[in-house]
Parts: C-alpha cells; sequence; structure tokens
C-alpha cells in the first residue's frame, strides 16, 4: 500500500500567505473567545468541592438539587457524568462551610431521597492549592516554551526554533479557544495534555526542518520555496501516517477511556490535527520569512548531527 | 553491513528477558491479604510473629496461600476475601485482646499472587494510584506561625523559670506577636537578667527598649531557630499521623512532605473517609494551665473584660471558667494515655502518664498550688475545652495524672485515643482532598486498559497492512516497548494513575513515529534505486538524528511537566518521560535488531517486504 504517490513537489509556500491568515483569524478567533468567555476551569485550579454520586437508576436531577437546595447549599451545579446514572456536583468555597464535613452532608442529604445513591468520588481543592497549580502551569508551559527554543536554536538555528515554537503556541491557543468556545472543562489533565501536544507538535516541525537542513546540504541551486516545498512534500506521507497512528490511540482514548479521559482526548485531537497544518504550512513559511538560506547551513559546520560521523555511520 | 555484532544481539536479548520478568508479576492480579504489624516501635516484626500468626490460623483451621514477613510486618494471602475478613478478625481478637490498647495493626491488604521466585527477584506488580485502586488522598497545610507561636508561649515560661531560679526579679514576661518581651523595673536587673538568658537561650536574640516607665527586654527567635522549628513541627506532625493512622488500621499509608510545609496522606483502600478525616484532621492538643480564680475575675471576664493574662474557657457542661494563659504543661511531654474509670467514683476516666521532665514540672506546680484549681485543656482546631479543672488537693508525683470529668466511656476512649495519637506541633488544615470509591478505581483501570489495547490494535493492523513485514517489526518495537515500560515502572514502583495510564497510550501512539520515520526513509532511498541492504542501512541511519531531535522536544516537554506538575499532571509526566526513553531504545535498537536478524543474512537480496514502494512514472514497482 502506498497512500502518497507524489509526482512533483506540491507547491505549498507559493499558499504560505493564505495558511498564514487562515491560521491568524482562527488564533484571533480563540484569543476573541478565551477573552469574552474565558477557560471553564475545573474545581482543581478554582478551590471547590466535586462530589461523583452514582444511582442505581437514572438519577433525577431535579429532584437532587432540590434536596440540595432544602439542605441549604447554594452555588452548587448538578449535572450527568457520563451516563445517566452518573451525576457530579460541583460545589464553590465557602468559608464558613466546614470543608471536612461537606462531602458526608451532602452525602447525607442525597441519600435521604434516594437511598441508592453511592459515593463514587469526592475531590476537595483549597483556594491556596487551585492557585498554586495554576502558577505551576503556566510555569511549567514557560519552561517548555524556553526549553524547546534553546534546544531547537541550538541544534538548527534560531529561525526554525522561533518558527517553530509560534506556530505551536498557535496551536496551543487554538486549544484553549476550543475549550473557551464549548465552555469544556479545564483540568489539570487537559494541561497536560495541552503541554503534551506542545511537545509533540514541535517535533512535527523538527522533521521538516531536519529535511529543509539536509535539502539545502545536497541540493544547490533550489530557490528557498523550492527546498522547503520539497522537504514538505518528502515528509508530508510520513506526518500524515504518524499523526494518523497518534490519532487512531487517541481516538481510543476518547471512546473507551469514559468521562475522566474525555477532554484529556479532546485537547489532544485538537492539538493533533492543529499540528499538522501548523507545524507545516505555518512554521515553513514563517521561517522563509524570517529569511532562511543555504548559506546559514554550509558555513555552520556545528549544525550537523553529532551522532552522525563523516562517513554516515551512526551509532 | 546489516549485521549486529553478537553483543549487540545479547543486548537486546538480556533487555526482552529482564522486561518480560518484571512485567509478568502484573498478569498474576493481587490477592486478597492480611496485614498484621506492629502499632509501636517497641514490638518487633520477627520470625517469632510469623509463627504467631501461623499458630493462630492454624488454631482456627484456616488454610492461607503464602505467609511472608518483610520489614512492615507479616502478610498472610488467602483465595477469597470471605477469608480474608474471618482471618482479619480473628487477628484482630488474638494480638489486641483489650481493643482500647491496640499493639497490633491489623489491616485488609491485597498481595502480588505472582510466584514466589519472582517476588525473590523484586519483581512485583505496577503501584496502582489511589484513582485506581480507590482510597483517600490528603493534602495537609502545617500552621508554621502557629507552630512559632507555641514555641514561644512556652519558650516565654522557661524565661520565666529562668529568672526565677537566678532570682531576678521582672515585672511581667508576655508573649506579643512573634517576640517575647520581658519587662524589668531597672536597668541593673535588665543587664544581668539579659546576659543570664543569653547564656541559656541560644535560640533568641535579646534587644533592650522602653516601653513608657517599663524598661523591656524583647526576645526573638533567630532565623536558623526559626528554621529548625519548622522543620522539627513538619516532623513532628508526620510521626503523629503514623501514629494516628496505625489507628486506623491502613495497610500502605503513604504519608509525605511536600514541599516547605505541607504533608500528603494517602490511605489506598479506605473507604470509612468520615472516621480517617475525624482522625487526621483533629488536632488536639492538650495543656495544663492554672485556674484564675481571684474573686471577681470571672464576671469581669463575662463582660468582655478579661484580666490580662487570662482567657475565657467554658468547661465541658457548659460553665465558664477563667484560665491563666501561662501554659504549665503541653502534650509534648505526654508519653502515655489510656482510658479507665477513676478509682473512687468509677467514673470514665484518661490516665495520662507524664515523661520525667513532665512529671518534675506537674510535682513542683502541684506543690505550689495546693488548694488552687488547675484546668485540664483540650484544643482542637484553634478552639479549646476544658475537659475537667480539679483542685489540687496534694502534691502529685511520679508522672501519672488522672483526667475525670463530666464525659461519657466513649468520649474517655476518643480522648485517650487523640491523646496517646501524640499532639500535633503545629495546627494542619485540609487544603485538598480526593476520595475514590473501589468501584471507580476498577473502571478507572478497565477504562484505561481498554483505550490502550483498541489503540494499540487499530495502530498495530494499520501498519501491518501499510508496511507488510516492516510494519510487523514495527509492531513488535512498539509491543516491546510497552513491555518496558511497564517493566520499568513495576521495577521503580511509581505510582500508575489513571493519566499514567493516557500517558502509556499517548506514548505508544507516539513511538510509533519513530518507525514510521524509519520505515518511510527506507522506502525514500529504494525509491530512489538503492539495493535493498543500503536501503534498510540508510534508512535507519538517516532517520535517527530526527528521531532524536524529535524525542528530545517530547521529552522537554515531559520534564518540564515532571517538574512543575503535582496530582494528576506527573503521574502522566513520569510514565511519558520513561516511554520516550523505552522508544528511543525499542524503536531503533530492537527494531534494527529484527531487521537484521530477517534481512541483513542474505547476501542477495532482491526486494524488502514494506509494501509498495511507488515511483514516478513506473506505476508498479514492488
Amino acid at each position: 500500500m502506498e497512500f502518497f504517490k507524489i509526482r512533483k513537489d506540491i507547491p505549498f509556500m507559493r499558499h504560505a500567505l493564505v495558511f498564514n491568515v487562515i491560521s491568524l483569524v482562527t488564533f484571533l478567533l480563540a484569543v476573541f473567545f478565551l477573552a469574552t468567555r474565558g477557560l471553564h476551569l475545573s474545581v482543581e485550579f478554582t478551590g471547590g468541592t466535586l462530589i461523583e454520586v452514582s444511582y442505581s437508576q437514572a438519577a433525577d436531577l431535579e429532584k437532587i438539587r432540590g434536596a440540595l437546595g432544602k439542605s441549604g447549599f447554594s452555588d452548587y451545579s448538578v449535572q450527568n457524568f457520563g451516563s445517566s446514572q452518573d451525576v457530579l456536583i460541583r460545589l464553590p468555597l465557602k468559608s464558613e462551610q466546614n470543608t471536612a464535613k461537606l462531602g458526608e452532608s451532602v452525602m447525607a442529604a442525597l441519600s435521604a431521597e434516594d437511598a441508592s445513591a453511592s459515593l463514587r468520588r469526592v475531590e476537595f481543592v483549597g483556594p491556596q492549592v487551585g492557585k498554586e497549580l495554576a502558577e505551576n502551569g503556566a510555569m511549567a508551559l514557560l519552561v517548555v516554551i524556553i526549553g524547546i527554543v534553546i534546544y531547537l536554536a541550538f541544534r538548527f538555528e534560531w529561525r526554525f526554533s522561533v518558527s517553530a515554537i509560534i506556530a505551536n503556541l498557535h496551536d496551543v491557543i487554538i486549544i484553549l479557544g476550543f475549550f473557551a468556545f464549548f465552555q469544556w472543562e479545564f483540568s489539570l489533565s487537559v494541561l497536560a495534555a495541552v503541554l503534551a501536544v506542545l511537545g509533540y507538535s514541535v517535533n512535527e516541525s523538527v522533521v521538516v526542518f531536519d529535511r529543509v537542513r539536509e535539502t539545502f546540504r545536497k541540493a544547490r541551486g533550489m530557490t528557498t520555496p523550492q527546498v522547503l516545498d520539497h522537504a514538505i512534500t518528502s515528509t508530508i506521507s510520513r506526518t500524515i501516517i504518524t499523526h494518523g497512528s497518534t490519532q487512531m490511540m487517541v481516538l481510543s482514548m476518547l471512546v473507551f477511556g469514559g468521562e475522566t479521559l474525555h477532554y484529556f482526548a479532546m485537547a489532544l485531537t485538537i492539538g493533533i490535527l492543529f499540528g499538522i497544518y501548523s507545524s507545516v504550512l505555518v512554521a515553513s513559511p514563517l521561517v522563509m520569512w524570517l529569511g532562511v538560506s543555504r548559506e546559514q547551513f554550509i558555513k555552520a559546520p556545528k549544525a550537523k548531527d553529532p551522532n552522525v560521523s563523516d562517513d554516515g555511520a551512526c551509532v | 553491513m546489516n549485521r549486529y555484532p553478537l553483543w549487540k544481539y545479547i543486548t537486546v536479548v538480556v533487555a526482552l528477558v529482564i522486561g518480560f520478568l518484571y512485567t509478568l508479576p502484573n498478569f498474576f492480579g493481587e490477592a486478597p491479604a492480611v496485614q498484621l504489624s506492629p502499632a509501636r516501635a517497641t514490638l518487633k516484626t520477627d520470625a517469632q510473629l510469623l509463627s504467631r500468626v501461623e499458630a493462630a490460623l492454624q488454631g482456627a483451621g484456616i488454610s492461607h496461600d503464602g505467609i511472608f514477613l518483610d520489614s512492615n510486618g507479616v502478610k498472610t494471602r488467602f483465595k477469597d476475601t470471605d477469608t480474608q475478613l474471618k482471618v482479619k478478625d480473628l487477628l484482630e481478637k488474638t494480638f489486641n485482646p483489650n481493643p482500647q490498647d491496640a499493639q497490633y495493626v491489623v489491616a485488609l491488604n491485597l498481595l502480588s499472587s505472582s510466584p514466589k521466585w519472582l517476588s525473590n527477584l523484586g519483581a512485583l506488580p505496577m503501584y496502582l494510584g489511589l484513582d485506581l485502586r480507590g482510597g483517600v488522598h490528603f493534602l495537609l497545610q502545617v500552621d508554621m506561625a502557629g507552630a512559632l507561636t507555641k514555641r514561644l508561649d512556652s519558650m516565654s515560661a522557661d524565661l520565666r523559670t529562668l529568672l526565677r531560679d537566678k532570682n531576678l526579679r521582672h515585672a511581667g514576661i508576655n508573649r506579643e506577636g512573634n517576640a517575647v518581651v520581658v519587662k524589668f523595673r531597672d536597668a541593673d536587673t535588665r543587664t544581668k537578667a539579659r546576659i543570664v538568658l543569653e547564656d541559656n537561650q541560644p535560640d533568641l536574640t535579646f534587644v533592650d527598649g522602653q516601653d513608657g516607665s517599663d524598661l523591656k527586654l524583647t526576645a526573638s527567635l533567630k532565623p536558623t531557630a526559626v528554621k529548625r522549628i519548622q522543620d522539627f513541627a513538619l516532623k513532628q506532625n508526620i510521626t503523629t499521623l503514623h501514629n494516628r493512622i496505625n489507628e486506623l488500621g491502613v495497610a500502605e499509608p503513604v504519608i509525605q512532605q511536600q514541599g516547605a510545609d505541607r504533608i500528603v496522606v494517602q490511605l489506598p483502600g479506605v473507604q470509612d473517609t468520615a472516621k480517617a478525616k475525624d482522625i487526621l484532621g483533629r488536632t488536639a492538643t492538650l495543656e495544663i494551665r492554672m485556674v484564675d480564680d481571684t474573686p471577681g475575675a470571672l464576671e469581669a471576664a463575662m463582660a468582655g473584660q478579661a484580666p490580662f493574662g487570662t482567657e475565657l474557657y467554658s468547661e465541658r457542661g457548659g460553665s465558664p471558667l477563667l484560665v491563666k494563659k501561662q501554659v504549665v504543661l503541653t502534650g509534648d511531654r505526654l508519653t502515655d494515655a489510656q482510658p479507665g474509670f477513676d478509682g473512687q467514683t468509677h467514673e470514665p476516666a484518661v490516665h495520662l502518664t507524664l515523661d520525667s521532665a513532665g512529671a518534675r514540672i506537674f510535682k513542683d506546680i502541684t506543690r505550689e498550688n495546693v488548694g488552687k484549681r488547675m484546668a485540664i485543656l483540650l484544643i482542637e482546631k484553634g478552639k479549646g475545652e476544658v475537659v475537667t479543672a480539679p483542685v489540687i488537693r496534694t502534691e502529685i508525683g511520679g508522672g501519672r495524672v488522672q483526667i475525670s470529668g463530666k464525659m461519657s466511656t466513649m468520649e474517655a476512649n476518643d480522648t485517650a485515643l487523640l491523646l496517646r495519637a501524640g499532639s500535633l506541633a503545629a495546627p494542619m488544615d485540609i487544603v485538598e482532598e480526593r476520595t475514590i470509591g473501589p468501584s471507580l478505581g476498577a473502571d478507572n483501570i478497565s477504562k484505561g486498559f481498554h483505550s490502550t489495547l483498541w489503540g494499540f490494535l487499530a495502530i498495530a493492523a494499520f501498519m501491518m497492512c501499510y508496511y507488510l513485514m516492516f510494519g510487523l517489526i514495527s509492531t513488535l518495537a512498539l509491543a516491546a516497548n510497552l513491555m518496558f515500560l511497564v517493566a520499568l515502572l513495576s521495577l521503580m514502583q511509581a505510582t500508575l494513575t489513571l493519566p499514567g495510564i493516557a500517558a502509556i497510550a499517548l506514548t505508544l501512539g507516539m513511538a510509533i513515529d519513530s518507525n514510521v520515520l524509519i520505515n518511510e526513509r527506507v522506502r525514500e532511498e529504494l525509491r530512489n534505486g538503492a539495493s535493498p541492504q543500503a536501503a534498510i542501512s540508510a534508512g535507519y541511519e538517516r532517520a535517527f538524528g530526527t528521531i532524536l531531535d524529535s524525542n528530545v522536544t517530547t521529552l522537554i516537554a515531559g520534564v518540564a511537566l515532571l517538574a512543575f506538575g503535582s496530582g494528576p499532571i506527573r503521574g502522566f509526566a513520569v510514565v511519558h518521560c520513561l516511554g520516550i526513553l523505552t522508544s528511543m531504545f525499542s524503536s531503533v535498537v530492537v527494531s534494527r535488531a529484527l531487521v537484521n536478524l530477517i534481512y541483513g543474512r542474505r547476501k542477495k537480496l532482491d526486494k524488502v517486504s514494506i509494501g509498495q514502494v511507488w515511483k514516478p512514472g513506473l506505476d508498479s514497482a514492488k
């Protein structure tokens, strides 16, 4: 089997501007939704209490709300979680409530209404911890960005590292934009997925850049857009296959992983789709516009892979 | 050119065998077990304990599936949970004849049912996190300011004793914020006092000052002392938590310091979270203080004007009591507390035993205050309650004290347990809590397992259709990767959580990238007219640089997650990072070994089975 029978290099760079305009529009939309709607942060970040309750039959949400109201709770949210029998109750932080007993008092209220209610899990996060988690998340993002920029600058050239990071940050913003638009819950595991996507789609740029470097070294007389076109075309089949394979795994998580892994897999799916697009069609034109040229690779022997000796042997 | 030296094959085979051995225990699953461990440090875990357990089981005619001794205690494995519960009750009765004074912790546990020779190799199943096995997770914040205040309070008592011993008259000692202020009437005494105090209290720095007509000496803690007190408070709290959790009977509790002022407590398998929280969250400390019986003082305090140096508390039963702020004794001096009954009134009581320093202080104070009342306070969550306030009739020596007051037998038991479990050096608050029911844990395991399984099968099917033999090799390499990852996780006993399982799945999905890169490169070389052998060699070599680059960038993200992540993120990051490392080995070295084994030996290799290699212009080249 061979999916990709491409005779000539596809002139991606001719349409570079179009791709970038599309990207920019998506990016701005994402920023717009982030700014106007904001992320629906999970209890882990905001602090509060989360209680998952399972019923033997389909749960009556109205009745549950009524029971909670009667017991003196306020500002709670009750929704189904995964199936009609499972219910997720969120309670905001309240200073006057005894948080330690919250889980029990909610369960007492619910059991009084329906004896089949059984507690599946309770999560309580204090305000300080939530703030720290958010700060640490932001810090992790920053460190990933700096680390990748430094590594790519060292292995390739600063132009590559800058383009790669711009392209992939734009992925991150777009994922966040999706979460803001649909008001999906942004939890710690989604954050993990976002950061994993960042590392993963930089991968993609690296594969293309590797080819660009190689082509620059090998082929004389090709213009920069031609070199980029060639690099993208010759890696396109691996790009699609790799991402397809990863997506199969993610899809499997989306289908079998249940509610807990749902948004994690969702973030990965968006990240993978936009990762292909951005690292191929955004990063490469950026490199071009930043003025990459053949000389930068011929002059600088440093950029060579230290693991490959001159005769091409490697260990 | 496509032949590995023998040592490389041997390396691969050895790695695979080790990987297989350490993955193996995960297939045997776990069997119900009962764990018996001493609740006190003085009791030894030795072969004698093992034979006692065996004898108890034999006596009751219960057969077991294996009995093991380790540093934690004696673990006995059983066929089913019914026997497990029966044995728990049996051991509870045999080893703790007096339930009020538990010598041993009897806890339900799960034990790997892998054969003994595997366990002897140190091969254990993966350590499952709370979200997979169910249990409670608490993050407790230690109130460091509280620890310092407490220390300063006891220091001001020390200062008082010191000055009295040296016959230096002062006009009052009080704690003001984070300092202790000693007032003097004349400068001469102050100078003398300062010399004495500086000699005897190396942890304090003293500053002279003036407050109206009074001369002041302000003592504050040195920064090194502050640090030491905080470290000590944390350690003390951890020890106390250990003791309290021992009383709960949890098989494998995790109690760890996190950061400078936090403690993580994980209690796998605990279902009665209310009880656990109750025991953990209670920050009961015992304080003995003197009662201020000055006529009129109580009335003034009731009116909102407590005389200086006193506090208003209510006695059990409701009547108010004015107590001096100065603490005579704290729970730190307590070595034991047992519930019992008062010898004369037959009221429920708690019998306390003090250590030698505590006994001396208690003797002094009772001698000096015969006829006065002393209050025994139980301070829980910042709120104090006077348990009892007896009149001191005679000097009490020997360090044996009895608290009796208006309490029920149940209350006496609880109070004794709390006091015995040790007092906390500083108050703690629960800042994070996770409770996961056992059914949710089992659900999570099956969800994670199915995600990984079906994803893996889909990738395997696709790879084998698309790359034929090379696809099969890639799949085998991916399977080897999964095995290495599981083996490494089992070997390190890193905690596996649901995000960790997601990371396994994701890492596998990403790891196939290396093999796709290699296979595409080989095809490309073939397309450009290279001979099969040359194409394989060039494909692997050229792809390696790219694989390295892409894995390093992924690893950067993984390490950052590891460094800054907590909770679920950390579980994800650990597996992710390990997976990247194992994938480098399996997708490059293991798959190359397989390719070399299959194709490398053939001198004349006309074609390789890597699927259709399409060449522009030549549509049917295979």
